[in-house]
């Protein structure tokens, strides 16, 4: 019989549900809701290096390097957003495939900070560059579709449309990733990586190809960003706090699944803009205490709330 | 040949300035393996603190030089409280957890505590500048200098010194060192770990927050200094070797010295240059310049 996979299901159900909701949306839902995608899909990068037991706290680089890239088109006079979207994500792959000759020799906390202090390069090298506006950075305009230019709200509703399909595209294909033979090295590798290499396998290219996918997945995420937003900085995009909070989004979600990624990143989103909007002074104090709450007391993310509920509906009642 | 001198005593001062940053975190990391993010927000605390002792201290009539307590003052009152408070009230609830998660959570913490800082000083800066004046400038030929800023240099050596000497010739060090060596056999052997970590947290937190506090002077005390200098401590205990104490020393020194070559020559590249060190130290030693090799664990 032909197993149904619930996540591919869920995933359509809930790809189709935003695709329609997309028309009667508010603009802000669909503000938070581009930026939500756009984390998602970095964390979701995050979640598949996670797995193998490495948490990278400099992903804001290769989402900062879409980002710029994208923008950096549109002042070149691109303004497809296939085009710019796809290239910020190939530049970033291609950088995180250059890296990733050094990276894949480290890990544990030496991975996690050698990922930083390249971030931390490019963010001194936009700061210190004027022609990209330094710390002010600088707005992208509007983008087109394959020669379609939309006006007004339209923009962002089709943003939001090509967002959603990609992303839709994106997260299904690391989910079956995830299930194939390499996707399930992950595990292996982060349980024990001689036992790994014993077995005929290389840890070190297992890893590297993960960290590609990651890079490209971020490269995605600021290419978005920089698109939705119409405006790309350093503080904002490449600086080591950025990283931070997208480490904070694979806490929220857990890596029990893809799909939690992104429930993780609106969540995220939500505590954010209303922190932002109710108490300006204290949105920090907010996220991180959140944060702290959901380290302390759902140690593996909000998704395993979900698991615990069916977990005791399963269970026998006396 | 100006220049030289010139790069060299910068570059001495930022280095005894980065020491005094990083080794608080170095000796946390060595003893208790956990990547303090919230030593950031010790060493804004401690600035912040020093800075307002400092003024109130100078409306009094008390003689001028009591200004340099105020400073230590602020600095033992900052680390004293929140070492206490995060190791009791948060850290000792997730020592059986991973680092990343524990990392996390002294990020979250740092968020939690930057606001803090806004809703006890609020936004404007503070100026403290009085201890600067006291201890007058130096001229050679075209260079001046405030003796207050090459006092940075000795206050590092003491602080060097007294760690170095307090680990390898006091019973106190050798305890740390056996529970550094093997944290669950020193236990056994009746050492109180607990207590152990609790002294060396605050006494990390003492000496971020003295950082913070003496260079509060000289600096203009605004939100978001804990940010920055997190990231420069991080550069230099990872270029050193995390937990290793001479390795700090050296690292803040490669970095200290680059940085002021990169500002009399390059000033373009100033901001990451310290980055690119600490890259390029990882790609060839990846557990830092010091730290001893461990072994694989199969």
């Amino acid at each position: 019989m032909r197993h149904i996979d619930k996540t591919v299901v869920g995933l359509t159900i809930a790809f189709l549900a935003l695709l329609f909701a997309d028309f009667f949306m508010a603009e802000w839902m669909r503000f938070i809701g581009l930026q939500s995608l756009a984390r998602g899909t970095v964390a979701l990068g995050l979640l598949v290096l996670w797995r193998t037991g490495l948490v990278s706290f400099g992903h804001a680089l290769y989402f900062g390097f879409g980002a710029y890239a994208a923008a950096m088109l549109t002042l070149l006079g691109y303004h497809d957003a296939f085009f710019l979207v796809f290239a910020g994500t190939l530049i970033a792959g291609l950088l995180a495939f250059l890296l990733g000759f050094l990276l894949r020799r480290y890990r544990a906390i030496f991975f996690a900070l050698l990922n930083m202090a390249f971030s931390m390069i490019l963010y001194g090298v936009i700061v210190k560059t004027e022609a990209l506006g330094s710390t002010d950075g600088f707005s992208v305009l509007a983008p087109t579709f394959l020669g379609y230019a939309p006006e007004g709200e339209a923009v962002q509703t089709t943003l939001f449309l090509f967002t959603l399909v990609f992303t839709y595209l994106i997260t299904l294909g690391v989910h079956l990733y995830l299930k194939t033979t390499l996707g399930g090295m992950s595990m292996a590798v982060r349980e024990n990586e001689i036992r790994v290499e014993y077995l005929g396998y290389s840890a070190e290219k297992v890893i590297h190809f993960k960290y590609v996918l990651s890079g490209l997945v971020a490269g995605f995420g600021g290419a978005i960003m920089a698109l939705a937003i119409g405006q790309v900085d350093p503080d904002s995009m490449a600086n080591w706090t950025v990283s931070g909070e997208f480490v904070f989004i694979t806490i929220l979600s857990g890596i029990g699944n893809v799909a939690a990624t992104f429930v993780g990143a609106l969540v995220f989103e939500l505590i954010r803009t209303y922190a932002f909007e109710y108490a300006p002074q204290f949105w920090q104090f907010i996220l991180g205490g959140s944060l702290l709450a959901i380290i302390m007391f759902l140690p593996d993310g909000i998704w395993s709330v979900l698991s615990r509920l069916r977990k005791a509906e399963k269970a026998p009642s006396p | 040949m100006l220049t030289l001198i010139a790069i060299l005593v910068d570059g001495l001062i930022y280095s005894s300035y980065l020491f005094m940053v990083a080794v608080g975190l170095t000796v946390i990391f060595g003893v208790m393996k956990i990547l303090n993010v919230t030593h950031g927000s010790f060493y804004a605390f401690g600035a912040y603190m020093s800075a307002t002792l400092v003024g109130i201290y100078y409306q009094t009539d008390l003689p001028e030089f009591g200004g340099f307590l105020a400073i230590f003052g602020a600095a033992l009152v900052v680390g004293l409280f929140f070492g206490v408070v995060l190791e009791r009230g948060l850290l000792r609830f997730l020592y059986h957890r991973d680092e990343h998660t524990i990392v996390l959570a002294t990020f979250a913490m740092f968020l939690v505590l930057e606001d803090v800082l806004l809703m006890i000083w609020g936004t404007d800066p503070y100026y403290a500048t009085e201890p600067m004046g006291l201890l007058g400038f130096i001229d050679y030929e075209a260079l001046s200098y405030d003796l207050y800023r090459l006092s940075f240099i000795a206050l590092a050596i003491v602080v060097g010194l007294g760690l170095w000497l307090g680990l390898t010739r006091t019973k106190w060090g050798k305890i740390l060192l056996a529970v550094i060596f093997d944290r669950e056999i020193s236990q056994a052997m009746g050492i109180n770990v607990t207590v152990v970590f609790l002294v060396t947290f605050v006494i990390g937190s003492i000496l971020g927050a003295l950082g913070g506090a003496y260079i509060a002077p000289t600096i203009s005390v605004s939100p978001g200094i804990g940010v920055e200098v997190i990231v420069l401590a991080f550069a230099v205990v990872v270029i050193g070797g995390m937990g290793s104490i001479p390795g700090a020393m050296i690292g803040s020194l490669l970095v200290g010295i680059s940085r002021a070559a990169a500002v009399h020559k390059f000033p373009e590249i100033e901001l990451f240059v310290i980055y690119a060190i600490m890259a390029a130290v990882l790609a060839f030693r990846p557990e830092g310049l010091f730290a001893p090799a461990q072994a694989r664990k199969i």
